[in-house]
């Protein structure tokens, strides 16, 4: 049985595929300076289509909403088939991260308004298409709620983002895009084995159960025969209760999806493409990547690890948990050791995501909560500071800490942002990181499957951050101006960078200051599946 | 006493209808002949033309004779079997002969080896594969194998007809002469397979093999070990026409010697008949051949074996080729590994359907993807056969976007990302190993997936993310060539969107 109708969800996920059309149809050297007005324009109207949908979201109904179903293809299975199905549906998760996604996307076009790339490298329209597939195919992460739908949305941000850097990056371009491809590339084909087996034994590929038919999480949670769901679905393969860990079908199928994720997000020790991927990349490269790409992963392991195999999550909590802390101190003390801004800001993201990982791996309210909350505060703050970055780099072309200083002086506005952004990212109570990290904290310390010793050096890495972050402000903004610029004009900010900012800043001071309008988006589906790990 | 029957009983009784696509292709190859014969050196474009029309005529009459309504029919005293598999299959093959037709016209023009004969070798060639994958016998096997090979022999060495001592004529003369030399060689290893396994069981009707071999395998008498070593023996002649690991040796020289255009057509009609002849061999005939009651097939370890080192090699192996013909050539092992995976799987008996379809889908997907990605590379090769290596793609991208594109599309389809066709075999392909219980094969299958992104990807940086000095000039950018790429390039995306045109298509397919 199928949901069919159009919903708000599919407007909204293929509205960037509209801009798409019409980008491939303008000439590129003709209407040059029209390309990134149609992206501009596509990705507000898709950021206005999801706000649309947040009025239409009823944060009191537990499920999907705004679902659309429609029978794609049929795969053969022995005798019978399995469907692979369009289906799209947000909860509050999906909800929060869409709107995530709608919002950075039109910031980082404007923070491309002014870039010098196109002067050196062209091909405006290419740039701007890719812009476009990527916005669609990560909107489609977040909606989609059938397996192989999800792993082709998953695989195909992949491309775009290779080619973004590949082509618009620094110098070490070729050698970052293709380790962020092979090594991305790695990870999630093994979800497809895992994908692939989950579908095969449970003989639906649909995550949630829609117009009559089950969908895998819910024939996992609703299992009432002896054992678990998935020592039904295959007894020979499993093994014994003792040696669960490494022996049991559900804890490698939760490897299978968690490395996947583990590289996206990335956990320590999965984390080496990252600083190359992000110094690399072009400024919008980096906001997205930082702002939304990561969050798939996280995202991921919300979705599918915790609801699908949630014995395995209880299992392996604690050790992931603690690669998310060793994350947060690893990433925090490289990032001290950075001459490089952008790299600094590369390493802070692995910091910022452990804070998330420990929040996820709490399996309480409180955790995920805070750290769904923390995925999109760091998305606005390290997006912010990436923007940053590229401002800087588009002025004085260098990426090395020791060749700025003083820039407060000259751009005393642009430093005031700064200076919000960057307390922002390092978690000043008002502001939003403070918000989801201390929420996070919280949720780990109240955890029944996690330590004291979790918390506590968690709460280190807060110190961390302040510690390299305000080295950064003071390296930069501080001091006097080293390099002055040949000309004045080069200080002012100009309108679209303006523009680009705008939004951040009332994002940080919203979250900040009434997280309670987005807990609430969060509160019926987190629950939902907290309620797995109550004992 | 013996009486000759009136044709009108003999179209009866054999059922010759239901042979037509492949039939009335040999015979349109014999007015193509005559036309050759009489049309003259100024109307040398009949033959291609007339070829594309005799494709289009056999693509009419598969339609007609592969109805889903007309199910399983057997034709030619049983020898002959036309169901839903040998109709999905003969549609690959007519659009690879299509593309590949249209890839020759300019290359052979500009090299000076226009003949009439190519197209017809060409056409005959595919009939042979048509026969093939409707061989219910191992004898119109063996034939058909000969129909489909010797016109590629001749076809391969097809540059050494301008005998100008050129390096490349020379290579071409090798070629073939390798390509002929070890397919005779193979050639042998089946014939002696096939004759063990007729003296185990007394028959070489494929059906009848199994029934009869179900009563052979549980004990232990001579008849159960000469059907053992005979099935092997045809795994051997099958193995090497499909290039897998380690009847593989002659693929990468044949490949890089012959014309290009010879080397996209024999890269996959090649491998989709021998595939196809393999599958029914074994799924249909030998799927008794069981170790133990209600296990799996005992070919599937071998199966998996070859499938494992095929994987392995040829993925490998093709990261350190330079030029792109061999990488394509090492990738095509590569990509018959993993159709192998879904013959190993097909050992279980749960899991046939699903894996036959997978095979077919895949090698549906392969036929478009390859043969697009050896139209690009002939494209940019220049007349003295330079020009086609890995860096001499750099800027491709500045001077011909949409061929670049094409190119970028049928490299993401090689490695298996979404959207593409390729996607959409491997995922059916894996799928019907994990529903085997195949799990270190799936796993194998994918991890190579992933050494093999690192060569595609490679061809990409080079025509994107490198600047090259000057603007690369395609050597042979002509509209056919252009058209070939084309058809290539829908095919791969719709598939690749359209999974339901493709699931759709083989839905029906069951061969046990």
């Amino acid at each position: 049985m199928d949901v069919t109708g159009l919903s708000l969800t599919t407007i909204t996920l293929f509205t960037p595929m509209i801009g798409l059309a019409i980008l491939l149809f303008m000439n590129g050297e003709t209407h040059k300076a029209n390309l990134k007005w149609v992206a501009f324009a596509t990705s507000l109207v898709t950021f206005v289509a999801s706000v649309v949908m947040w009025i239409n979201f009823d944060p009191s109904s537990p499920g999907l909403q705004m679902v659309q179903r429609n029978t794609w293809a049929e795969v053969s299975l022995g005798d019978s088939v399995i469907n692979v199905s369009y289906f799209v549906g947000v909860d509050g998760i999906s909800m929060l991260l869409v709107l995530l996604t709608t919002f950075i996307m039109p910031i980082s076009i404007l923070g491309s308004f002014g870039s010098h790339i196109f002067e050196e490298r062209g091909r405006e329209k290419l740039y701007y298409i890719f812009l476009m597939l990527l916005e669609w195919s990560m909107i489609g992460v977040f909606v989609v709620h059938d397996l192989i739908i999800f792993y082709v949305f998953w695989e195909v941000t992949l491309v775009p983002m290779y080619f973004l850097i590949g082509i618009w990056g620094s110098e070490e371009r070729i050698y970052a895009a293709v380790k962020f491809f092979l090594y991305t590339m790695a990870g999630s084909i093994l979800m497809l084995i895992a994908i692939l087996y989950v579908g095969n034994r449970s003989g639906t590929f649909s995550t949630y159960s829609a117009g009559g038919d089950v969908g895998v999480i819910e024939r996992v949670q609703s299992w009432e025969g002896a054992g678990t769901y998935w020592d039904a679905v295959d007894p020979e393969a499993d093994g014994d209760e003792a040696g669960f860990l490494f022996n049991s079908v559900e804890s490698w199928l939760f490897l299978g999806f968690l490395v996947a994720f583990a590289i996206k997000v990335p956990i320590f020790p999965f984390h080496s493409w990252l600083p190359d991927a992000h110094v690399q990349a072009p400024t919008a490269g980096s906001v997205i990547l930082a702002g939304v790409l990561l969050k798939m992963g996280t995202y991921g392991i919300v979705r599918f690890n915790l609801n699908l195999f949630p014995e395995a999550t209880v299992a392996w909590a604690p050790t992931i948990a603690f690669l998310g802390v060793v994350g947060i101190i690893y990433g925090a003390w490289v990032s001290y050791a950075q001459d490089n801004v952008k790299k600094l800001v590369a390493y802070s993201s692995v910091s910022h995501l452990g804070f998330v990982v420990l929040g996820i791996f709490a399996l309480n309210a409180q955790g995920l909560q805070g750290a769904t909350l923390q995925m999109v505060n760091h998305g606005i703050s390290t997006g912010g500071l990436f923007l940053i970055v590229g401002m800087l780099y588009e002025r004085w072309h260098t990426k090395e800490m020791a060749d700025y200083g003083g820039v407060w002086k000259a751009m005393p506005l642009f430093g005031a942002i700064s200076l919000v952004i960057s307390l922002s990212s390092m978690g000043l109570p008002g502001l939003n990181g403070f918000i989801g990290e201390f929420t996070i904290l919280l949720g780990s310390l109240g955890s029944e499957f996690l330590g004291f010793a979790f918390t506590l050096i968690a709460t280190l890495g807060v110190i961390m951050a302040a510690v390299y972050l305000l080295k950064m402000f003071q390296h930069v903004f501080m001091g006097e101006l080293k390099k002055p610029l040949s000309s004045d004009d080069g200080y002012k900010l100009t309108w679209s960078e303006k523009a680009a900012f705008i939004p951040i800043i009332i994002m940080i001071f919203w979250i900040g200051i009434q997280p309670i309008v987005f807990f609430n988006l969060l509160d019926v589906s987190v629950d939902s599946i907290v309620a797995l790990f109550v004992r | 006493m013996f009486e000759s029957p009136t044709i009108a009983q003999f179209l009866a009784v054999s059922n010759l209808a239901s042979t037509a696509p492949a039939t009335l292709l040999l015979a349109w190859t014999l007015v193509l002949v005559l036309v050759d014969l009489f049309a003259g050196e100024e109307r040398s474009h009949w033959t291609p033309v007339l070829s594309c029309f005799g494709l289009g005529l056999s693509f009419i009459a598969n339609l007609f004779v592969y109805s889903p309504a007309a199910g399983e029919q057997i034709a030619l005293y049983g020898m002959f079997i036309a169901d839903a598999f040998t109709g999905f299959l003969n549609m690959v093959i007519l659009v690879a002969t299509l593309i590949a037709v249209l890839m020759s016209w300019d290359y052979l023009k500009r090299a000076g080896i226009h003949r009439g004969e190519y197209y017809i070798l060409a056409l005959i060639s595919s009939a042979g594969a048509m026969y093939m994958v409707a061989a219910n016998d191992l004898i119109v096997i063996f034939v058909a194998l000969e129909l489909l090979s010797i016109p590629l022999y001749i076809l391969s060495a097809f540059r050494s007809i301008k005998n100008d001592g050129s390096e490349l004529a020379l290579k071409s003369e090798e070629s073939g002469m390798k390509y002929f030399i070890l397919g005779a060689f193979s050639s042998a290893f089946l014939v002696f397979g096939a004759a063990l396994v007729y003296g185990a069981t007394g028959a070489t009707n494929i059906p009848q093999i199994f029934s009869i071999a179900g009563g052979i395998v549980g004990g232990a008498s001579a008849a159960a070990f000469y059907l053992l070593i005979g099935a092997a023996l045809l795994l051997v002649g099958l193995g090497f026409k499909v290039a897998v690991v380690p009847f593989h040796m002659w693929t990468p020289d044949v490949y890089e010697g012959a014309p290009t255009p010879v080397t996209a057509f024999m890269s996959v009609t090649a491998k989709i008949a021998g595939f196809a002849a393999l599958l029914r061999l074994l799924v249909t005939g030998l799927s008794v051949l069981v170790v133990a009651e209600g296990g799996a097939a005992a070919w599937q370890n071998t199966a998996t074996i070859i499938a494992i080192l095929t994987l392995v090699l040829g993925n490998f192996v093709a990261i350190s080729q330079r030029s792109l013909k061999r990488m394509l050539a090492y990738s095509s092992i590569a990509h018959a590994g993993y159709i192998m995976v879904a013959v190993a799987a097909a050992g279980t008996a749960g899991a046939v359907n699903a894996a036959t379809q997978g095979a077919l889908v895949y090698m549906m997907a392969y036929m478009f993807t390859n043969l697009g990605a050896f139209a690009v590379v002939m494209a940019i090769e220049r007349e003295d056969g330079s020009g086609g290596n890995i860096e001499d793609i750099t800027g491709l991208a500045r001077s011909r976007p949409l061929m670049a594109m094409a190119m970028t599309i049928f490299m993401l389809s090689l490695t298996g990302i979404p959207l593409t066709a390729g996607f959409l075999g491997k995922l059916m392909v894996f799928s019907s190993a994990i529903q085997a219980g195949l799990f270190g094969l799936a796993v194998i299958g994918v991890l190579t997936s992933v050494v093999s992104a690192f060569y595609y990807v490679r061809v990409v940086v080079n025509m994107y993310l490198r600047e090259s000095s000057g603007a690369l000039q395609p050597a042979l950018d002509t509209p056919y060539v252009r058209l070939a790429i084309n058809i290539a390039l829908a095919g791969t995306l719709i598939f690749g969107i359209f999974y339901p045109l493709a699931t759709n298509l083989v839905n029906m397919v069951s061969i046990a």
